[in-house]
This record gives C-alpha cells, structure tokens and sequence, in this order.
C-alpha cells in the first residue's frame, strides 16, 4: 500500500470535516510526505512487542459511588448555538 | 539604585519574600505585569486578551488576605499574576483554544490546576495564545495572529505554548502555565529563554484541559528561574478524583530538594541525541553544560536511547489518532460556532470545515487515516508497539542514570514563516522533546547561552525518571546558580 493513496475525500467525509476542492489538494500532497516519513517505522520487527496505550497504565480507576455536585442546567446550556426549552437545538433528524 | 527590576521583572521568591515582608502589595505587583503588557504586547503578542479589572480585584483580594494575616506558608502564590495558555479552563474566562471554532465560548468552571492555583492565592489573568488546539511548534497556526519572540520580533517563540513562554520572556507575568504534548512547554521555553517544565504523565491533573492526546498531554509552568518552577509544580501536582489517570503519588517539597548537592548523581548523554541537524552553537552550549555539570560533581554517563529515531513518526501517528478522537466534541451542537445544515451530518461537516485551520484538519484526517478499517493495524497499532519500545529505552536508561541531559531543541527560534509551508520539517524540529511524552517521562528545559549573531537564547534539556522531578529540579537548579544564562533579559522591548 503506497502512502500516496490516501483518499482524502473520503476520509474527511469519515472524519466530518468539510473541504475545497483546493483544500483537498493540498491536504493530499502535505499527507502523502507525512505519511511517506512514518513508513520508516515498517524497518522495525515489532513481533512480540505489547502495545503502549498509556505510559501509566491503570485500568479501572473508581471513586466510591456517592453523589457529587456537577454543572447546573443553565451553565452547561449556555455556551449552546441554539437552544430551546431547556435543551439543545438540532436540525431535524427524523422524518 | 540604578537598573533596578521593576516588579514584574522578579521572580516568585523574591516578590513573596517582599510581600511577606510588606514592602510592596499585590496590587502594585499585578499593574506591573499589566503596565508591561501594554508596553510590549502590541509587539509580542503573547496574549489573547486579558482583563486587567479582573486581575486587579484579585490582587486586591490577595492584599486583605495578607493584611488579615494570612502567609505565604499557607499560600504559596499569594498575590501572584499568573497567566493561563487559551486550551485551560478557567471559570467565567474565554476559552478558544487559539481556534476559531469555539466562538465566544466562556468556561463554566475551573480547571484543577486552577483552583489550586487559586487556592495558593495566584492571581489568575490572561489568554495565552497558542498554536491552534496545541498543533505546532511555533505559535503560527493560532486563529488570533501570532506571537513574536521577545529576543528577536522576527523569529517565532516557538510552541505550541508561544504565548506562555513569550509572556514570562518579556515579563508580562511572572509565571505562566501552558500544556506539553510532545514538547509545546520545552520547545518554546528553550526559545525564548525562560525555564519550562512538562511533568511526568498523571502528576498533574489534566481536568479543565482541553484535550489534545489524551495519553500525551500534561500541564507544567512556565518560569524565570528553577525554585519558581518548583514552587508552582508542588502547588498544582497531585492526584484528582476529576482525573483518573492522575496518579497517588505523594507530592514532595521540591523546593527543599533544591540543595545543590548533584555530587554523584549520573547524567547519561545519548548518542542518537547528536543528529546531522543540530546546530554548532547549540552542541557547544550543551557540551558545555555537560563539562559545567562534571565540574559541580556530576558522572557523565555515554547512554544509547536506540529508538529514538523513530520517536517522531510514532508520534504523528499515536497523537493524531487521539486528536481524531478527542476533536470529535467540535461538532457545533453544544458550543462554539455552528454552521447550519439540512440535517446534523451537513451542520458537523460545515461547522468543522469552517472552524478548524489547516494543521488541526491535517491532523485530524491523518488521526482518523490511521485508525480507520484496513490500516489500524499498519498504523496505529504499529505505533503503540514502538511506543513500548521508546519507552522501554527510557527505563533501561534509568537504571543506569538518575537524569538524561540533551539539547531541548536542535537550533535556536526560527524565522516567522520558515517552517509554516512544511509541516514535516516543522513536526521535526521536536525530535528532541517528542520521546519524553511518548515514555510518559518528566522533562525540563532551562537556558544554557546564547547564539552570538543574532543573539538568542539556547536550551538544555534533562529528563528524569517518572515522578522523578524533585531530582530533576536539583539537578537544574544546580547549573542554574552556577551559570549567569537565567539573569539575562531581552533587549529589544526595553
């Protein structure tokens, strides 16, 4: 697989991320030199080795299970884009 | 007293020493930092915005405490102008993240490195400007314009946090905080000439911290000297119910660990630290660092980080999947700005593909590229294997050393718009500081000279053992005292 194959089209659709045709372009010729640099990472025979998803790993960290204070209504609300009775506003999902 | 320091030139030593003292208050210290900010900041650009009302009734604040009797024992950064990196939350404040795409988002609450602060009395002021969402090194991706450094107007201050850095350079505060993902409190420390420290991942809290790489980022000031990098590590360290990966490990008094005994402690030099790019002037400041730490009683120690070479690319790979991730949120439904569409995917889509600049949409698609179907296991999986290796160099090495000591950068500040057109050269000029957060180590960087023509500051960089930051700091602080580089001033804003 050639690192110049990336389908910028179609992975900014997977990531939402609306582009120009001109952006699309660009983005296509800066990626493929990115991408063409982390090839070298294929020299390495990495058989056996564990993955690192964290330097600290620590699985199931829990707090005791008591009620605290969170953020009220109206403060989480109120940096919404629109917003109506209480909630936030989207465009029409359903039919 | 000819020359003498005008307030917000001096350290949190010596001003919580002259508060305790009564000779100066609070209030005159915070018009000092604002007086300079608009002496200099038409120029510099470290700042966002600030709110000097705010900063003042704070310090105002910080006056009736110490007149009521409270000390700096109890409130270690009482009466403290302290200014905050744009991607930390601090209630009632703007947040943007040096992005367009948050509008004019206010936080509704604080970070916890913040009302820690807060807690230790800091007065907490100012939006530091930023790459946009931390993604650079050099402070010019930010939608706000960009910041210049205080050594030389034409050169970038580095970043991603160039606002902290460029802030405490040209003494618009006296310590900032900014947030280290793969050097963005190293780099620009070293290039502005100020001490920057990124603590071992989990020592610091990361609630109120927007998130770039979840795995990667960590918070850590940014100062003039190496007892004040101390003093606000162990005021804002610590474990966080708000942060499960915050880790119970006791905070010690790292300022006591300042002793200056480094008489038998190891330093390992790297060889794979000694690249094609790195600058003359840079190798001769650090060598001579290393024969100043010889001299002071240190081993010198010939280590061998092996993979080192392929610390940048694990990078790329490891924090733009987590950006991907994280960057999601942006979706102009709860906040931010909201471009309308027919239906929710049209919104996101055009909301994204206005609000975010060039290098956060690079990132975000190569993030998304190297997880999607098909490639997860080239890539990404790929990468966290490496990661294992990075750091499993790292470990190895600290058996041996108790610190490692390398460039923090491998030339001094660049020209504004050298790099900007080659994302790969400019994700390069981290080589040295990259490693660090992949291995979930503690870092440091503090000047150690300057280049002759023009004048700049150089960095030196030591790297300790995870939760190693009290030896880390001695190790510093020794060199420091030793050497005049942390007393110099830029003078082209005087």
């Amino acid at each position: 697989m050639a690192a110049t194959d990336i389908d910028v089209k179609y992975v900014a659709h997977l990531a939402r991320i609306g582009l120009t045709p001109d952006e699309e372009a660009t983005m296509s010729a800066r990626l493929a030199g990115i991408l063409g640099y982390i090839e070298k990472l294929k020299e390495l025979d990495v058989t056996g080795v564990e993955p690192t998803a964290h330097a600290v790993p620590m699985v199931n960290v829990l707090r005791p299970d008591v009620v605290c204070p969170s953020l009220p209504h109206e403060a989480a609300l109120a940096n919404a884009p629109a917003q109506a009775n209480g909630l936030f506003l989207v465009p029409k999902i359903v039919e | 007293m000819p020359n003498a320091l005008s307030l917000n030139q001096l350290s949190i030593s010596e001003l919580t020493g002259r508060l305790a003292r009564r000779e100066i208050s609070a209030r005159e210290i915070t018009q000092a930092c604002l007086d300079q900010i608009a002496r200099v900041d038409g120029t510099v650009h470290a700042f966002i915005s600030h709110n000097p009302a705010d900063a003042l009734a704070q310090a105002d604040a910080a006056d009736r405490e110490l007149a009521a009797g409270v000390t700096i024992a109890q409130k270690p950064l009482l009466g403290i102008p302290i200014a905050i990196k744009d991607v930390l939350a601090v209630k009632d404040h703007p947040l943007n993240c040096g992005s367009k795409i948050l509008g004019k988002f206010v936080s509704p609450y604080d970070a916890t490195v913040i009302e820690k602060m807060r807690a230790a009395g800091a007065v907490i002021f100012g939006r530091l400007n930023m790459d946009e969402f931390a993604m650079g090194s050099s402070t010019e991706t930010s939608a706000f314009g960009i910041t210049r450094n205080p050594w030389d107007p034409a050169r970038i201050p580095g970043g991603s946090s160039g606002g902290s850095a460029a802030a405490v350079a040209a003494d618009e505060a006296i310590a900032t905080l900014g947030t280290d993902t793969g050097g963005s409190i190293r780099q620009p420390a070293a290039l502005c000439g100020c001490v920057g420290l990124k603590p071992t991942y989990g020592r610091v809290s990361r609630y109120g911290l927007t998130a770039f790489a979840s795995s990667l980022d960590q918070i850590g000031p940014f100062t003039k000297n190496i007892e004040d990098s101390a003093r606000v590590l162990g005021v804002i360290s610590g474990l966080d119910p708000k942060d499960s990966t915050s880790v119970d490990v006791p905070v010690p008094d790292y300022v006591a660990a300042l002793d200056g005994n480094i008489r038998g402690l190891k330093l390992g030099v790297p060889k794979e630290y000694l690249i094609g790019g790195l600058d003359p002037e840079v190798k001769a400041s650090v060598d001579a660092a290393i024969q100043q730490y010889l001299a002071l009683g240190a081993e010198i120690v010939d280590i061998s980080l092996p993979h080192t070479d392929y610390a940048v690319a694990t990078y790329y790979i490891v924090a733009t999947a987590e950006a991907s991730a994280n960057l999601a949120r942006f979706d102009g439904i709860r906040y931010g700005q909201r471009v309308d569409g027919a239906d929710p995917l049209e919104l996101y889509t055009r909301t994204r593909g206005a609000g975010f600049g060039a290098e956060v949409k690079r990132r975000i698609i190569l993030g998304t590229y190297v997880l999607s179907s098909g490639y997860y296991d080239a890539y990404y999986l790929r990468a966290q294997k490496v990661r294992t290796l990075i750091r499993n160099d790292f470990l190895a090495a600290f058996k041996q050393v108790d610190a490692i000591i390398t460039p923090t950068t491998p030339t001094a500040a660049f020209k504004i718009g050298e790099k900007s057109g080659d994302p790969l050269q400019m994700y390069l000029s981290d080589i040295f500081t990259i490693s660090c957060n992949l291995a979930g180590i503690s870092g440091i960087s503090l000047p150690c000279g300057f280049t002759t023509n023009p004048k700049l500051p150089i960095g030196l960089q030591l790297l300790g053992q995870p939760f190693g930051e009290a030896t880390l700091l001695k190790l510093a602080h020794a060199y420091e005292q030793s050497t005049p580089w942390h007393r110099e001033k830029p003078g082209t804003l005087a």
